[in-house]
């Protein structure tokens, strides 16, 4: 694996099934009257949140408790940031820390590539602007695998604001490399110009693609989107790509609804169909933890097995693991394209693998 | 008096050039001179003085990014001998007293011609005309116009701008960005954009003021000049705009004319720049474009920052780019390298046109007797990564850092003088 989590195109294919079935091992602990494992004892992990997002906050808080690492969490909110510092000093300030990992939330897409290049420690994009939410697609691939197993050739459909959509962007990703076939459903407004270069189909009829999904997973729409012209009203954007009760009923009957929450019931899902048995959303926020688990483990903890070699060595082993893995492959990328190769390499399709 | 031994004029046969009195006073083989100066020219090459049509020199207002002493410095380093400096200051050249006020530091800094561009509106602020008149009275004899930074969107403004400097010969700069379908714009948009989740500036929001402005032009019969075309859509509309025999003249920067949008996966500020860097395409048709005349020359738009301002996220960092210093030798690389032009060709986008262009009398002339002793010597031979710490100017905001790029500018004379001997700025 790379040394920092920044885009789900920093996974290959053994390195996401590793995440996966690392977090079924770690889920084990889950029904243990004890839920802390020692393997991360004596690192720190820092929550840098420059955006408001308790649910995700609280899901990586609690998974580095969970494997025993000390955590701080950094907010904008009543911290230096807000008085002006910048992303490059608060870096500074986390290195005269000695952060282990940082798991970074930004409005800005990119600020955990900046990030990266400014700290010697594992960096976890948290979710970055319109950019990627890895964590998010991992856990979504996780809770998919869960209910319906090897996600090979399964068909997913995901619907809403695709344009803006960090989550979105993320899954197509993962998916990819996880073999399933990624269906992307809006209206042609909310999706980027070259999504035909992306690797999945593009559908802008929501009913023609139901009955042939394993999953369709439904995104938050914000409703300042319509002042922006992007749909004339919510009403209209429900009628078209909305999830209510009779487009569940079009979907193959093992089929999962998801939705990486907030929810806007009534605008993008039903509450009915949010709080039907097909609906995955509460099992999404706990898989989150311990996906997030696997994920701090992997980057941080090293080569022993999460829960045998923790057990048995009291995890202090697993420390020095880890650092073979640790390529520093994202900061040293983008050189390569200047000048003559930036001409070369355009246009090569083949290069998006690296986002 | 300076003894200029064996340089080879625009790429051509080597010959010695003497300076006297501010021009060149004498051209041809084994000529001497003993109370003159003796420079060494062996292997180098001999172009007119460049000229620069788009340089932001910040001062007055960002005196901690660049002044007009370092920029110009910058400038002579880059064998540039006259530049044209943006409006975009604080307080904005939209008056005669600011012009003339950044024209006066240019006289005393002494190491390039310093022509103000005045801006096109109050403020750049888009509403009504600045005193357009009373800055091409002024000691600045202002002859280009532009709110560069801000595009003057309102057509009936563009407009009027183009009739009214007719009166005194001058030339309407646009920065062609149609502002709506550029809110919050961060790069190019495509497949990059898209992929790297930054808000895009599409292509066709240059395209579409070009074209609008080309077609005013026409139906008043003004000049237009577009500062920094970055698409290949702009080069067939100006390519259109000439063919019908209109009066209207086009930049490229030596950043798009090198780098694409790709370099944006690294989300480092140092490629955020506005035109965006764009695609292979785009950049294989302005090179084509400048080849050919479309685009008629190579304008730096020198723009620089406190690192501060790009030491940040993608998003909040300041967009642009310095040039001055590298602008020959990438040009040398995409065009000259590549067989795209020669020597003369150069001298022709780098110092004839945009000479022409500002309606500069003493900047841009052949280099034969006569004519200002306004001249650079370049080594093509030398090759060296650009690295910025070297840099004359203030900030270091180049994309090109540890690049190796062809070519180093020996010296730089202005009229004469020496502003730069041995790579040095005097
Ligand atoms: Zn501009």
């Amino acid at each position: 694996m790379k040394r920092h989590l920044i885009s789900a195109a920093d996974l290959t294919r053994d390195d996401a099934l590793l995440i996966l079935d690392t977090a079924e091992e770690l889920s084990r602990i889950a029904d243990r009257p004890i839920k802390k494992l020692p393997t991360l004892r004596g690192r720190t992990v820092v929550n840098l949140f420059f955006e408001d997002s308790t649910r995700t906050r609280i899901s990586f808080e609690a998974a580095a408790k969970r494997l025993s690492a000390d955590v701080i969490n950094f907010s904008a909110k009543g911290s230096s940031v807000s008085k002006g510092e910048s992303l490059k000093d608060t870096a500074l300030t986390l290195e005269a820390m000695g952060a282990d990992g940082v798991v970074i939330r930004h409005n800005a897409s990119g600020a955990p590539h900046r990030l990266a290049g400014w700290v010697r420690g594992s960096v976890v994009n948290a979710g970055d602007g319109t950019h990627e939410h890895p964590t998010q697609a991992l856990l979504d691939a996780y809770t998919m695998r869960r209910r319906l197993g090897d996600l090979d050739g399964r068909r997913v459909t995901i619907v809403g604001d695709i344009l803006h959509s960090r989550v979105a962007r993320s899954n197509v990703l993962l998916l990819n490399t996880l073999g399933a076939d990624v269906t992307l459903v809006a209206p042609p407004t909310l999706f980027p110009v070259a999504v035909d270069t992306w690797p999945c189909e593009v559908a802008y009829d929501f009913d023609a693609v139901l009955p042939k999904s394993d999953v369709v997973m439904m995104l938050r729409v914000q409703q300042e989107r319509m002042s922006d012209a992007f749909f004339p009203t919510v009403r209209e954007y429900s009628r078209r790509y909305g999830l209510d009760a009779r487009r569940l009923s079009a979907l193959p009957e093992h089929a999962i609804v998801m939705h990486p929450g907030p929810m806007n019931r009534g605008v993008e899902i039903a509450a009915e169909v949010a709080d039907s048995p097909r609906s995955t959303i509460v099992e999404q926020v706990a898989n989150g933890v311990t996906v997030r688990m696997a994920v701090l483990y992997l980057l941080l903890g090293g080569s022993e097995p999460a829960i045998g070699g923790a057990a048995r060595d009291g995890g202090d082993a697993a420390r020095d693991g880890g650092d073979v893995s640790r390529g520093g492959a994202i900061r040293d990328r983008g050189d390569v394209s200047r000048g003559g190769d930036a001409i070369r390499n355009g246009g090569d399709a083949s290069r998006r693998e690296d986002a | 008096m300076f003894l200029i031994k064996g340089a080879r004029i625009l790429g051509g046969a080597p010959a010695d050039i003497l300076l006297r009195d501010g021009v060149v006073a004498e051209v041809g083989a084994g000529l001497t001179a003993p109370e003159a100066t003796v420079v060494e020219a062996d292997g180098l090459i001999a172009l007119p003085g460049l000229v620069d049509l788009h340089t932001h020199l910040r001062e007055p207002g960002r005196e901690d990014a660049e002044t007009v002493e370092s920029g110009t410095r910058a400038a002579a380093a880059g064998g540039y001998t006259a530049v044209h400096a943006m409006a975009n200051t604080e307080p904005v050249a939209d008056t005669a007293g600011v012009v003339e006020q950044v024209w006066r530091l240019g006289r005393e800094a002494g190491h390039c011609d310093v022509h103000p561009v005045g801006a096109v509106t109050r403020g750049l602020e888009g509403e009504r005309l600045a005193e357009l008149g009373a800055m091409a009275d002024s000691a600045a004899r202002v002859r280009v116009f532009s709110d560069d930074g801000h595009c003057v969107s309102d057509a009936v403004l563009m407009r009027r701008a183009l009739e009214y400097v007719k009166a005194f010969d001058g030339v309407v700069a646009q920065h062609a960005q149609e502002p709506r379908l550029t809110e919050h714009a961060q790069m190019n948009e495509g497949e990059v954009s898209g992929r790297l989740g930054l808000a895009g500036w599409p292509a066709v929001a240059e395209e579409a003021i070009i074209a609008r402005d080309c077609l005013l032009a026409a139906h008043v019969g003004s000049r237009l000049h577009v500062c920094h075309v970055s698409t290949a859509g702009s080069v067939e509309i100006l390519r259109w705009a000439k063919s019908k025999g209109w009066q209207v003249t086009a930049e490229v920067t030596p950043h798009h004319l090198l780098l694409t949008d790709e370099l944006a996966e690294t989300y480092d500020p140092v490629y955020k720049v506005n035109p965006p860097l764009r695609t292979k395409a785009d950049v294989e048709a302005l090179r084509e474009a400048l080849a050919d005349g479309t685009i008629d020359c190579v304008a730096t738009d020198h723009a620089p920052h406190p690192a501060e301002a790009k030491e940040t996220e993608w998003a909040p960092a300041a967009m642009g780019m310095i040039g001055l210093e590298t602008a020959l030798s990438v040009v040398h690389e995409a065009m000259v390298e590549t067989g795209l032009l020669d020597w003369a060709g150069v001298a022709d986008r780098m110092s004839a046109r945009p000479a022409r262009i500002g309606r500069l009398t003493g900047q841009g002339r052949p280099i034969e007797v006569g004519a200002p002793a306004n001249l650079t010597l370049y080594d093509p031979a030398a090759r060296t990564a650009v690295d910025p710490a070297a840099f004359v100017s203030k900030s270091r905001n180049t994309p090109f850092a540890g690049l190796e790029l062809p070519g180093r500018v020996h010296a730089t004379f202005l009229r004469g003088r020496p502003t730069v001997l041995e790579g040095k700025v005097i």
